[in-house]
């Protein structure tokens, strides 16, 4: 090797990749008039149970159908289709997020312009799947009672990521002795005016006023659409 | 732990390069890293040693500048950089932000070339 070192720019998003295909993702969706929900969560925070039930809440009213990614096992879309709903599983393997590219190839087959909501279920991970954006128009990040009023400060990315912030098992707070303010509190810090609901899926307190949030995002959407 | 595939990506990208310019021999790879992208610096230097291997880049070394979290004061009418990322509020008047300027960057800069 010989000659002197030099630097030659490059300038490029390292996750351009999955930003592109986010990017179609989200036209394919606008168009569609359908809206993209995506959760994320620690593992056990409730994902699947609140999205049972807000599939079977919804179903009655709206099409709705999700995708659900788990490093393994389908039991996740087996007990999401107790909600009659399609549903779809990904299974990531060793990969601890999804990515938009997962997202794409889950909805081949299916036509998005026959739902109005399309939920997407991230594996269970407070951590990585900040960095990937997978084309959703809304991403609800849970905080269940049972894991600490300071989560959002020891995850303040995914919080940060996230546009509503959902606070689960509601039913267990009391035996938790969980301090929703200071929970809320610590949600505010890390994103400031971000949107929060309280909720329990086993009981369905909270739930409608969370549902109305959702179909009125969804209106908003369609008339941005009509544009 | 998804530094290893982020690694990946930047030797790809890196590798795609150094091919561009003649199979040149890359001694640097400069990338800039938000603190707000949920990558750890340490965890993606150790994955980019693997991810090197046997490629183009074998034996080249990741320098990684971290890239602060800087809002903008709605109050101040000034981008500041804020103390903490549990905290998003101006750090001179305290007015909460949301309103995120840098510290989502992860991007390849440039390489430093040896032809």
């Amino acid at each position: 090797m010989s000659g002197e070192p030099r630097l030659v720019e490059v300038r490029k998003n390292v996750l351009k990749q999955n930003d592109v295909v986010a990017r179609a993702l989200r036209e394919r969706f606008r168009q569609a008039e359908v809206l993209a929900v995506s959760l994320v969560s620690s593992p056990g925070s409730g994902k699947t149970a609140f999205l049972e039930k807000t599939l079977t809440m919804l179903r009655s009213r709206s099409r709705v159908a999700a995708l659900v990614g788990d490093l393994a096992t389908e039991n996740d879309a087996a007990r999401l289709a107790r909600s009659q709903a399609p549903v779809k599983q990904i299974i990531t393997g060793t990969i601890c997020h999804l990515e938009a590219a997962m997202v794409q190839n889950a909805l081949d087959g299916w036509d998005v312009g026959e739902l109005d909501f399309l939920f997407i279920e991230n594996v269970g991970n407070l951590v990585c799947p900040s960095s990937y954006d997978l084309g959703e128009d809304l991403r609800i990040v849970l905080l269940s009672v049972t894991e600490g009023e300071d989560k959002p400060l020891k995850y303040p990315t995914i919080f940060n990521s996230a546009d509503v912030a959902v606070i689960t098992k509601l039913d267990l707070a009391a035996a938790a002795e969980f301090d929703e303010a200071m929970a809320r509190r610590n949600i505010q810090a890390v994103r400031p005016g971000m949107e929060m609901f309280t909720l329990s899926s086993k009981s369905g307190e909270g739930m409608e006023k969370f549902l109305e949030f959702l179909q009125s995002r969804r209106t908003q959407c369609r008339a941005a659409a009509a544009v | 732990m998804h530094e290893l595939s982020i690694a990946m990506s930047i030797v790809d990208m890196a590798q795609e390069e150094a091919e561009r310019q003649g199979n040149a021999q890359v001694q640097f790879v400069y990338l800039r890293l938000g603190l707000l992208t949920g990558v750890v610096k340490e965890a993606l230097l150790s994955s980019y040693e693997m991810a090197c291997a046997e490629t183009l880049l074998e034996g080249s070394k990741l320098v990684i500048e971290e890239i602060a979290v800087e809002v903008f004061c709605p109050k101040c009418d000034a981008a500041r950089v804020v103390e903490s990322i549990q905290w998003f509020c101006c750090p001179e008047c305290g007015t909460p932000t949301p309103k995120v300027l840098h510290g989502k960057e992860l991007e390849v800069v440039a390489l430093e070339i040896r032809q």
